[in-house]
Order: structure tokens, then sequence, then C-alpha cells
């Protein structure tokens, strides 16, 4: 059980990490910058938030399966695959809340950062700095939807014993063949792992870190 | 004599509204300029051209008789030689000490000289005993002393003041314009002050100029533009017979 844990906090973890680092840079330059197509990038971001895990499971196994694209990567069935099926997931909602966050930091901040002698690339930092607690929000959601998604996980990684069992596979398993027990502590476990990520996440805003 | 700041013909529409029709300005080094008018004549937009917050439709902004391209790496260059401090002040979410910081961090000051320069400039308003506070905690008045620290802490050559103290209590009032004649007495800046009140623009600057529907129909040094004005208009202004 403790690898399962282990295992579904890596891939969460991990995805999480890949979605920050591309969601956050990604809903900002879409917040501040004006260009053409915007809005149906906006648009399109927002769109992917009820994005069906399965249908990105679905493509991720495509492009990872023999006859795919990536196919030579060897990815299928591996906690590698489940990283990249949770990211296509998790990417868009840390840069759609980043959008959302960024976009609210007030005009006058921009003119201000402006005429203190901030280019357009130091004034980008600003705005995160000044949203960091929304964009701390984003990959609060982003870590949320990673840790307790299931569909895209079970086809990429094959809920495979020791190799890709997660959490959320493993309750799927246990419930099909009856162990409702099993399942319900693997649910609290896993309850009790976002209730512990977001309290401490939350106490980090309080206290003023961020 | 170095101009350090003119505006040659420049015009600015918005929503094609005429704001500034071919205005003239010329700045000498050095000087407080007060901008006088009726609401919506322009004053604003004066500042913000002159800032390079705004690009003129047409005409030129020259600093130190220098044509700027507004969003050019040397317009940058220039902006970073001028502040300008806006009627309600916004501040970073960051403590008064990080606020007053930001521009000197931007420029890349060492974190040993910003610490110095950051309490000097503090001091010089007031407000050393508050640099860890939470800015948007302090009251309006100390917003605006923290707007006012922000800037000079950065020793600009151009200070461009927008009502800058319109919102205040009369202490506060007193304090940042002796801290601004203070800081053109040590710096040698130029400064350029839009005020509604004519008290003010009698108490800081050299000469006024009356900004009447987009151009500056009166210039002149502050005692002749309150005590003998030449302009039937001014003379209209300054009685408060002027409806607007």
């Amino acid at each position: 059980m403790l690898q399962i844990v282990a295992l579904s906090l890596f891939v969460a973890g991990t995805s999480t990490l890949i979605g920050a680092v591309l969601g956050v840079p990604l809903g900002t330059m879409i917040a501040l910058r004006r260009f053409r197509g915007r809005n149906f990038v906006r648009t399109l971001a927002f769109t992917f938030y009820g994005f069906p895990p399965v249908l990105a499971g679905l493509l991720v196994y495509l492009v990872l399966s023999h006859s795919g694209p990536l196919g030579f990567l060897g990815w299928l069935y591996t906690p590698l695959g489940m990283i990249l099926a949770q990211a296509v997931l998790v990417v868009p909602i840390v840069a759609g809340v980043t959008i959302s966050a960024v976009q609210v930091v007030e005009r006058r901040l921009h003119e201000t950062a402006l005429t203190l002698g901030a280019d357009e690339r130091q004034w980008r930092s600003t705005a995160v700095h000044e949203a960091r607690l929304g964009v701390l929000t984003a990959i609060m959601v982003g870590f949320g939807r990673a840790i307790s998604e299931v569909g895209a996980v079970l086809i990429v990684g094959g809920n495979i014993a020791g190799q890709t069992r997660v959490l959320t596979t493993a309750i799927v398993l246990d419930t099909s063949e009856a162990n409702y027990l099993e399942a319900t502590v693997l649910g609290i476990i896993l309850f009790v792992i976002a209730f512990i990520v977001f309290a401490a996440l939350q106490r980090l805003q309080s206290e003023g870190v961020v | 004599m170095t101009v350090p700041l003119a505006l040659a013909g420049v015009q600015k529409s918005f929503a094609g509204k005429a704001v500034l029709k071919d205005l003239d300005l010329r700045v000498e080094a050095g000087e407080i300029f007060g901008v006088v008018g009726p609401s919506g004549a322009g004053k604003t937009t004066v500042l913000r051209v002159l800032d390079l917050l705004e690009a003129p439709d047409g005409g030129q902004v020259l600093f130190e008789d220098r044509a700027l391209v507004p969003d050019s790496r040397e317009a940058l260059a220039q902006r970073r030689r001028m502040c300008l401090i806006a009627q309600n002040p916004a501040v970073f979410r960051a403590s008064v000490f990080d606020n007053v910081a930001y521009g000197l961090r931007l420029r890349g000051v060492p974190p040993e000289l910003v610490r110095g320069r950051v309490f000097s400039a503090l001091e010089f308003v007031g407000l050393l005993d508050r640099a860890d506070e939470v800015a948007a905690r302090l009251s309006g008045g100390e917003q605006q002393r923290v707007a006012f620290a922000r800037a000079t802490v950065l020793r600009p050559d151009v200070l461009l003041l927008d009502e800058f103290t319109s919102n205040l209590d009369p202490a506060n009032v007193r304090l940042l314009e002796s801290a601004t004649r203070r800081y053109r007495l040590e710096s040698g800046c130029t400064v350029v002050i839009v005020t509604h009140n004519l008290f003010q623009a009698k108490r800081l600057a050299d000469r006024v100029g009356l900004l009447l529907d987009g151009k500056f129909l009166e210039v002149a040094p502050t005692h002749g533009f309150f005590e003998n004005p030449s302009r039937p208009e001014t003379q209209a202004f300054l009685s408060g017979e002027m409806a607007y």
C-alpha cells in the first residue's frame, strides 16, 4: 500500500510540477499580451477545464502506443506515460486559473511598474508576483485534478500491480472485486493526502509566505 | 540652457475626441512647473505623454532636446530618469520597504545598497518606523508618502506629480510639499506638477501654465501669473468665473 501511495504522490506531484512550469508562464502570457487570436486561445484554455480524462488518456495512449509518434520512448504502461497523461490535463487548468488571477491585477499597478522603470518582461514577473495567491490556487487545483484523476492513468498505466497502480486505480479495482473495505481505506488515504497538501499551502498563504 | 523636457506640436485624441491640440511646452532644467486648468483640459494627459505612458498621435516629446519614440529602448532608458506620482497611488502587495525598493531592484542595484537608500527615502517622508508594515494597510496619506519615497529613491531627473495631494489631509499635504521642495533643492531635478489647487501651484511652482482646451493659453512666472495675468481667460479661471 505504501508503494501505491508513493507512486500516486510521485505521478501527481510530477505532473503538477510540469503543469506549473508550463501553465503559469502560458497563462501569464495569454493574460498580459495582446496578440491575434488571444480570445480564442483563452476560450480554448477554459474549455480544456472540462476535458474528459478518458479522452486525454486515449490520446496519450495512441501517441505512446507502438505505432504512435512517441512509441519509441516505450512509456506506455509506465509511470512516465501516466505523468504525461496527467500533465495534459493539468497544464490547461493551471494556465486557465493563472489567466483569471493575473488578469485582475490592477491596470494602475501596470502603469506604476512602468513609471518606476519596469520593462514588459519585468512587468510580467511583477504581475505573477502580485497574483501569487491566485497562481498558487491554480497549482493547487491542478494537483487536485491530478491526484484524483483515474481515467487517463488507467488507460495509459494499465493498473499494473507494483508498477503503475495508484490510489485511484486501486480503488476502481477493489470496488470491481467487491473489496469495499480496502477501497474505502484507500479512499480515506487519498482524502487525507489531499487535505494535508492543501492545508500546508493554505498555511503558507495565511502566514504571508506567499 | 539645457531643456530637459519639451513637447512640440503634440496632438492626442481619445475615441475621436481631441484632448491635446498642437500643444507646445518647454520646462526648463531644475524648475518646478505648475499645470493648472479646468477639469477635462488635458492636464493628466500632458503628464502621461511626458512619461511616455501615452504615445502622441502627432508631434514630439523631447528629453534634453532629443525626440523620444515611445516603446523604444531609448524611451525606457529615459523613462527610468523620470517618475510619475499619481493621484491615487497603487501599492504592490508587499511591505513598505519592498514597495520602495521595487525600482532599485529593477535596476539591479546591489541589495547592500538598496537597504540604505530605502531607509533614507523612508526617513525623508517620515515613514522609517513603518518599513516592515504591509503597504496596502496604510492610510491614503501614508500610501502617497510611500509612493513619493518609491519615486525619489530612484533619484529621478524629472518628477511628474499628478494631483499628488488632492485627497490628503493638510498635514500630509504640507509634508509632501515640503518633501518636494527639499528633493528639488537637493537633487536639482525638474518637476512638473498638475494641480487643481491654485494655492499649491502658488506655493510650489516657479512658473505656471493654464491649460485650456488642449493648449497652453498662458505660461508665466508664478507671481505674474497669479497677480497680473495677461489673458482674460486666465483672469476668469483664477477668479472662479470660468464655467466648466
